[in-house]
């Protein structure tokens, strides 16, 4: 059986998605900047999808600007914001430890500028607190950027409070949607935000296309310079068929938003209660305050990479925040930063299911994991101490 | 291309000589859970002849740590304990038809794990030897490789 349990890392192009973008490739493909009909046929479907994914954020299509994806939309939106404030002598960046790598490299790169960038500490559950953003602002701060989910560990952060906490105080606030956009509701005018990204491809889109809302009033820095598209904002010939099947993905995954959830959660939910009958095994990150399909947990004992690999052997497709999995010589910086030890982060698996899996394939999750799990301990000479007592437990 | 060869997958997914030895002759540990990586392996040895007449091991790791110890035990089976000395990174990565790059320190603690047990051997036997020669074994419990 092969399951497909990664929608956090991307996700299939829905036929809704497919449908609309096709003709934007064979029948429509003019530029859209040309003066003639043709082209402008391409501009008017610019035009509907810009106002399609503002109707589904509570925007105003004039605050929506196209990118290549995610990582774009928080590369513009974190500098923008700290030119803009470094003008009025304000170099201070607001931020959380466990961002993605987008927001967290783009913080360092100003910071060796000269701005100063103070990194929240989430708690153990994986959530900010509100009072911690509170006393990190300052006279000379220019943005606050937290995520609205977190892509790891699925905790969904308190974005309307952060939101309304940073607007009483005057300071620019971005979130980084992408786990959350087309998953759960966002309203950027009930939740007082200045700036918002997201990601085609997590809600069943191409990849090579994402969205930055920026309220009217921000005022953009271009990090892709060129011609007039955008606004001026960001140059380059529009994607047109990604951008499209952008709109129209996030506007069927918004009109199903509920049917989804309730699809997905019990799923999520089986998978979470079948996987922690797992000996010295570890749920992370809150429940309470959840995407509907992430599921993060360690197992002691083990290393996630050889646990991928022979639930790979499985038909499962999944991932892990283990140092082997995240390229670099750490573990996940998201396991880390809600206090898990190291060889207990080693020992991770991220499971993230959407509405095309099934209770089926979760069976398939639940039969095969534990299984892995023992055969993998069973050479392990981590678990082999742990048996003995020859080291603690730590989980 | 796949991340790594077939060679590495097969040692990875039918891992030879996998398990312990009750009364073993040498015992060498390597690594550190904290960087993800440990290696264990348990070596029986003819007292007479020197060879290497058994040999297991136990790894806490990546898909590569698991093959590189299973080769490398592979590769001593049967050999004396100088030829088991003379177990190199570079031959367990050669014989796995190559590692990615960020993987080859998986096969030095494969070399080093041989290395251990040898060394444990010669401890526990009374036998002598140049401390020098076994210096990056004491050198890789600081773990350098992972940065901790």
């Amino acid at each position: 059986m092969f399951v497909y349990a990664d929608n956090a890392a991307t996700t299939s192009v829905s036929k809704t998605a497919l449908d609309a973008m096709l003709p934007y490739l064979t029948d429509y493909y003019g530029n859209p900047s040309s003066l003639y009909a043709f082209g402008q046929k391409a501009a008017e479907a610019l035009t509907a999808a810009r106002e399609t994914v503002a109707a589904c954020i509570n925007a105003d299509p004039k605050e929506i600007y196209f990118t290549s994806g995610g990582s774009e939309a928080d590369n513009q939106a974190i500098v923008s914001a700290a030119r803009l404030g470094a003008r009025k002598g304000k170099k201070h960046l607001i931020s959380t430890q466990f961002e993605h790598h987008a927001v967290l490299h783009t913080l360092a790169k100003l910071e060796k500028e000269g701005f100063e960038v103070t990194l929240l500490d989430p708690h153990a559950d994986g959530v900010i607190k509100v009072e911690d953003v509170e006393a990190a602002i300052r006279e000379d701060t220019a943005l606050v950027t937290i995520m609205f989910a977190n892509n790891e560990i699925g905790t969904v952060q308190p974005i309307a409070e952060i939101g309304a906490l940073c607007r009483s105080k005057g300071v620019p606030f971005h979130t980084d949607a992408v786990q959350a956009a087309g998953h759960m509701p966002i309203d950027v005018k009930a939740m007082n935000i200045d700036m918002l990204s997201m990601s085609g491809h997590k809600f069943h889109a191409p990849k090579g296309v994402g969205v930055l809302f920026a309220r009217k009033g921000m005022l953009l820095t271009n990090i892709i310079e060129g011609g007039a598209q955008e606004r001026g904002k960001r140059a380059g010939t529009e994607n047109v068929a990604g951008i499209v099947a952008m709109a129209a993905a996030l506007k069927e995954s918004c009109d199903h938003m509920e049917e989804n959830t309730a699809k997905i959660i019990p799923m999520r939910d089986k998978l979470f209660a079948e996987l922690s009958k797992i000996p010295h095994s570890k749920i992370n990150g809150s429940l309470e305050h959840h995407v509907p399909g992430t599921v993060n947990m360690c197992f002691e004992g083990i290393e996630g990479e050889s646990l991928l690999l022979m639930l790979d052997d499985q038909g499962i497709c999944a991932s892990s925040g283990s140092a082997c999995t995240s390229g670099s010589l750490d573990p996940s910086h998201v396991l880390l930063s809600i206090g898990l030890p190291h060889e207990v982060a080693h020992g991770s698996l991220r499971l993230s299911i959407g509405e095309y899996n099934t209770m089926e394939q979760i069976d398939h999750i639940i039969e095969v994991v534990p299984k892995v799990v023992e055969y993998l301990r069973s050479m392990s000479p981590v678990w082999d101490e742990l048996q003995k007592g020859q080291r603690q437990h730590l989980i | 291309m796949a991340l790594y060869s077939e060679k590495v997958m097969d040692h990875f997914r039918n891992p030879r000589n996998v398990g312990q030895i009750d009364d073993a002759d040498g015992i060498g540990e390597v690594g550190n859970a904290k960087c993800g990586d440990i290696m264990r392996m348990y070596i029986k040895v003819d007292d007479d002849s020197k060879v290497i007449t058994d040999i297991k091991f136990n790894t806490f790791g990546c898909g590569s740590a698991i093959a590189t110890s299973s080769m490398a035990t592979e590769m001593i089976m049967g050999k004396t304990i100088d030829e088991a000395l003379e177990l190199s990174n570079k031959a367990v990565v050669e014989a796995l038809d190559g590692l990615p790059t960020h993987k080859i320190h998986c096969s030095v603690l494969a070399e080093q794990a041989v290395r251990a047990a040898v060394k444990d051997y010669y401890d526990r036997k009374g036998i002598e030897y140049n401390p020098e020669d076994f210096k990056e074994i004491e050198e890789d419990e600081l773990h350098e490789h992972c940065g901790l």
